[in-house]
């Protein structure tokens, strides 16, 4: 099985063991995208790993667009800023950076 | 693609099988792709979203909070039967709080919950275009 730091991943990437998770894993996957996260990336992370925390599922994107919205403001809440941060789509590819499950009906 | 009506039911406990979690599963994606879903709770399916669930005991995962994101899904009508309720000697106030914010209204926490007689209930059932039992 692969693996990022020693923690290994599964067929496309994401983490075996939520509790593996550290930031530097999180700027490894990144790094395998072409990707520096920056701040803008870490607060979707954050807000990411905070949704699972509270609600035990990673959000589908729809719900995690609204739930930015809500607590970042229109500028942020939307799906061209939050495609720009993460083109391979902010809750697959924010889920994986982050270290949560694929988000529940993502394909 | 049109909207149907689809209505999860929900008769079993919450641990013990896995239907509780793949209904769950199963409703958050059908929110996914849009459709107008709603939940109900009869016989020991009440017990799906009793307040205050602790699994430390049985080594499951506890996964009743994430019923409290049903709202952000828009799924806002979980209707619970009042005749199982009192079978087990429950009431509303035994369940979790489940409120969803309405968009249209600022932002206003409303509930999400409705205890309904099984009377109600099978009125709102054959207004359904698809029921699925879990």
């Amino acid at each position: 099985m692969a693996d990022i730091l020693g923690a290994p991943v599964d067929e496309e990437g994401f983490l075996v063991n939520l509790t593996d998770w550290t930031k530097d894993i999180a700027v490894e996957m990144a790094k395998g995208d072409d990707i520096d996260l920056s701040d803008e990336h870490w607060e979707v992370i954050d807000f990411l790993r905070e949704y699972y925390e509270e609600y035990q599922i990673a959000p589908a994107v729809r719900v995690l667009t609204k739930a930015i919205g809500k607590k970042m403001g229109k500028d942020k809440g939307n799906s061209k800023y939050l495609y720009s941060l993460f083109p391979y789509g902010p809750g697959k590819q924010g889920c994986r950076f982050a270290g949560l499950p694929k988000p529940t009906g993502c394909i | 693609m049109s909207t149907k009506k689809f209505m999860y039911l929900n008769r079993k406990a919450p641990y013990g099988t896995v239907y509780a979690l793949e209904s769950l599963e199963v409703v958050l994606i059908a929110a996914a792709f849009e459709q107008d879903v709603s939940l109900a709770f009869i016989d020991d399916g009440v017990y799906q979203i009793v307040d205050g669930q602790k699994t430390d005991g049985i080594g499951m995962k506890n996964f009743s909070s994430t019923y409290r994101a049903l709202g952000d899904y828009d799924i806002n009508k979980l209707y619970v039967s009042k005749e199982s309720l009192d079978e087990r000697g429950l009431s509303e106030d035994d369940l979790m709080p489940l409120v969803y914010e309405d968009e249209d209204d600022d932002w206003a926490e409303k509930p999400s919950v409705f205890v309904v007689s099984n009377a109600e209930l099978s009125k709102i059932m054959s207004d359904q275009d698809v029921c699925l039992s879990f």
